[in-house]
This record gives C-alpha cells, structure tokens and sequence, in this order.
C-alpha cells in the first residue's frame, strides 16, 4: 500500500533534516496522532513544536486530512487513508 | 565590530515579544548588537551563568505557534544549543504542559550547574546539570494550596525564585499566590505573606493569594527580603514571617520591578508605575528609584530617561551586573533600553524602538577574545 505523506511547512524543515515531506507505511489503522508518532520518532525536537508533552496538538498548530483541519474531524484520531497527504500548516495568529 | 579585551567585559541580554538581541560593552555606554535571535519567538526569561569557567545564556523561548522551550549558547549567540526531549517538560503522571518559562536562575558560585526555573503553570524546577535538563519542583507541585492559587494577567506562574547562600533556604514569588517559602531546599513549602495586603480579595490579609510581582533578596544581610507587589513595597528581615511596608516616598506603590545591590546593605531599585488601572509611569514622567538604607527613603532617579514615556517596565525587564559600580538596566514596553554604570546617577539609552521589552539581564565577563557575532544566528522554529 502506498505510503503516507506529512507535508511540513518551510520553517519547520530544518527540525526534519531539512526535509520538506516525511513519509510513513500505511500499516493497519493509521490516525494522525499514530502518523505523527511515526514520523517524528527520529526528530524529538519538530515532536514538541507540533505537539505538547500531554501529547494534545499545539493551539495555532493545523493538520489538514483531505482538505479538512483535524479538529473539524475527529482530532487525532482521524484516521487516514494509504496514499493520503496530510498537510501541516501555521494558523494565522500573532502580530 | 569585535572587540579583542582582555579586560572586563559586559554582557547584556534583551529578550522582547519577538527575538532576542544580544550586545557586548566594554564600558557600558557602547554596545555591539546582534540579534535578533529567534526571531518572533518572545523570550519572557533569560540566565546568564558564568560559573564554570565559561559564559552560558540560556533563555526561555515560547513561540505562538510551536510552544515554549529552553535553549542555550556557550559562545554569545553564535549557536544555540536545544535538548532533543526538551530542558523544561512536565513528567506524564502531572497530566500539565508547560505554557512559558518566567524564569532562569542560576544558584549561588558555590553551587556550579545548578540552575532554577520558574515557569507557567505555577511550577518550580531544578537543573543540576547547567540548565540543560530540569526536575519539577514536586513538593510545590502537589502543594495543597494549589487548587487555590489563581492566574495573573499573564497568566500563572511562579516568577521569582531567591536561593540564600547555603541553599536550604529557597522562596518563590507566584501571581498569584504569594510568597512561598522552603526551609529545606525546596522540599517542602509553606506561605509567607503577612503583612503584606492583598485589598483585591474579601479578606485583604489571607495566607496567601497575594499577587506578588517581584522579590529580591538583601546581597548583604542574610534573611532580609523586598518585594514589589500589585500595590505595596514591602521588606522583611525576618526570613518572610513579617513584611513591613516601604512605600513611603515612592511616587506610587504599583510597579512590577525589584532589583537588589549585587553586595552591599539596603540598597534596592524599583520603577514605579502609576496604579493597577493607571500602568504608566507616574505623569508620564519615567523614573527608576532607588534606596540605600533599605527603604526608609527613596531617590529619585531620572537622568538620560525619555521625557516622556508612557509604557511600562515589566518584571523581569530589569537587571543588574555585578560590577563596582553596579549597572542598573531596563527596558520598556515600547522596545526602549536604558544603561546605567553608575547604580542609576545616571542612563544612557541603548537601544530603540525594539519589541516590547519581556527580559533584562546583564553579566560581566572577564577575558579576551569576547564580541557578539555580527551574524545573526536568528531561528524561526
């Protein structure tokens, strides 16, 4: 089955070796939180921007599944399909 | 740029709402700046220890979107060190993730390495290895008033932490919450507030619930402690049983600074502000002041400050070195920063028109070869 794909935005590529998309097998149920385990395993540092030490997604942080933000899903238990593309994204805030 | 002394040498850290800068002085009146690091990441706390032979900043760094952390250099901001799993993170069972670290103490020259942190929620914790890994504070972290504590403006945390020189005698300043004080090296912890009043509340003198801004202890005389609160200055000399007002003679009693002598007896900085409703320095007229007999009277100290300035100067917005004369530095809330070499006769501006002003400090350093890198080692993420 194909594999999934996490999107990161440029700012935070340096955390990933400087790779702009991180890939995982689709392997059983993937949800997003399962998928961000896997993918930021190696990178603890890019772990903690997206997420905190509860394990809860940051606030201004978004991660798009099919177009739609996880949190208008079912947060990270989304599931996500083999082949799939999920965005991660900045919410606009700040001045 | 790069000065090659082999002198002192000073170092001042800025930390605003959007980057750090860094400068170096030789004389504390020019400075040479770099910056900003972590750029549009706020930098609310910031160390500079240097024990150990070597000079090591270490800062708080919270960014809107990818959380706070804590990170470090060993060579003036050239490069920045972050521990992989993080030097500040809340152990599973607590349930907690940290909000924003308020503060980076390093411990007494006795005890190299040991450096404490306050941060957001209301928690204290213990680095012994330099500021790169920290240990949460458990007795304050299941203390039974925590229920009760209660959140500032900006949120709760515990913002000030004095550690006297043999390290068995530790207090904690939190808003709000009062002062909260360790006869055991933070093992265990109990309120210290009387005296000083908290009107905002239905009783205006509980055990705590006090909204403290800033405590300082006496370099000269063990057991004695100030503290600038939400309304109210106060001393003790008596380890915290009893705090007595020193209020008369400030312009106002509102403020959020407190700064003490690096050694000598009684003296002590604040910058007042005009009220709790009213957060501008008094007629909008800009002025740090200052005691030198432990607050019994009070001197005024304005020169090379703006004539004007109506932002306010923010708790940990102000520093002192350790040099003879003290510096005294601050920076306001509309991105000014002012010098001092002369324990406040006089400033001088040294920077302009930067982010809001979050943390002051400044160290002196001794050696050759010290400059700030012109390159800014800025990082987003």
């Amino acid at each position: 089955m194909p594999d999934i794909s996490v999107v990161l935005p440029s700012i935070l590529q340096p955390l990933a070796g400087g790779q702009s998309i991180l890939t995982a097998p689709s392997k059983g149920t993937v949800t997003v939180g399962s998928l961000l385990d896997s993918v930021t395993g190696d990178y603890p540092v890019l772990a903690r921007r997206l997420r905190d030490e509860t394990g809860a997604l940051r606030r201004y942080v978004n991660i798009y599944v099919a177009g739609d933000e996880v949190r208008r899903l079912q947060g990270l238990e989304t599931e996500v399909s083999p082949g799939q593309e999920v965005l991660v994204i900045q919410s606009v805030a700040g001045g | 740029m790069g000065c090659m002394a082999t002198e002192e040498n000073y170092v001042l850290a800025i930390g605003t709402k959007k980057g750090l800068w860094l400068a170096t002085s030789q004389d504390r009146k020019q400075w040479s700046f770099s910056g900003p690091h972590f750029l549009m990441s706020e930098i609310p706390s910031i160390g500079i220890d240097t024990r150990d032979g070597r000079t090591r900043i270490m800062v708080g760094v919270r960014s809107e979107h990818w959380g706070p952390t804590v990170a470090h250099s060993d060579d003036l901001g050239a490069t920045w060190t972050e521990p992989e799993q993080g030097a500040i993170t809340f152990p599973s069972d607590t349930g907690a993730a940290v909000e924003r670290i308020w503060q980076i103490y390093p411990d007494a020259e006795s005890r190299p390495g040991v450096v404490w942190a306050g941060a957001e929620p209301i928690s204290v914790w213990k680095s012994t290895d330099g500021g790169e890994h920290f240990e949460l504070n458990r007795g304050l972290w299941d203390h039974p008033h925590r229920s009760d504590w209660g959140a500032g403006y900006g949120g709760a945390a515990a913002h000030s932490i004095v550690v006297n020189p043999a390290g068995d005698n530790v207090h904690v300043a939190m808003s709000t919450g009062g002062v909260y004080r360790s006869l055991d090296g933070g093992a265990s912890w109990e309120p210290r507030n009387k005296g000083i009043s908290a009107y905002f509340m239905p009783d205006p003198n509980p055990e705590f619930g006090q909204c403290v801004h800033k405590i300082a202890a006496d370099a000269a005389v063990e057991g004695r402690l100030y503290a600038q609160n939400h309304h109210g200055v106060y001393r003790t000399d008596d380890n915290g049983e009893n705090w007595n007002s020193i209020a008369e003679g400030l312009p106002a009693d509102f403020g959020f600074v407190m700064l003490t002598h690096p050694r000598r007896e009684g003296t002590a900085w604040v910058v007042p502000l005009k009220a709790d409703g009213e957060r501008i320095p008094p007629e909008g007229k800009l002025a740090v002041h200052r005691t030198d007999d432990a607050g019994g009277t009070w001197k005024r100290l304005d020169a090379g400050l703006s004539e004007h300035e109506y932002n306010s100067v923010l708790r940990d917005a102000a520093a002192v070195d350790s040099a003879e004369p003290a510096g005294v530095y601050f920076g306001t809330r509309g991105g000014m920063v002012y010098a001092s070499a002369d324990e406040g006769e006089t400033f001088a501006e040294v920077v302009s028109h930067l982010p809001d002003v979050l943390c002051v400090r400044a160290a002196v350093v001794s050696g050759a070869g010290l400059a700030v890198p012109e390159t800014s080692a800025a990082r987003g993420a």
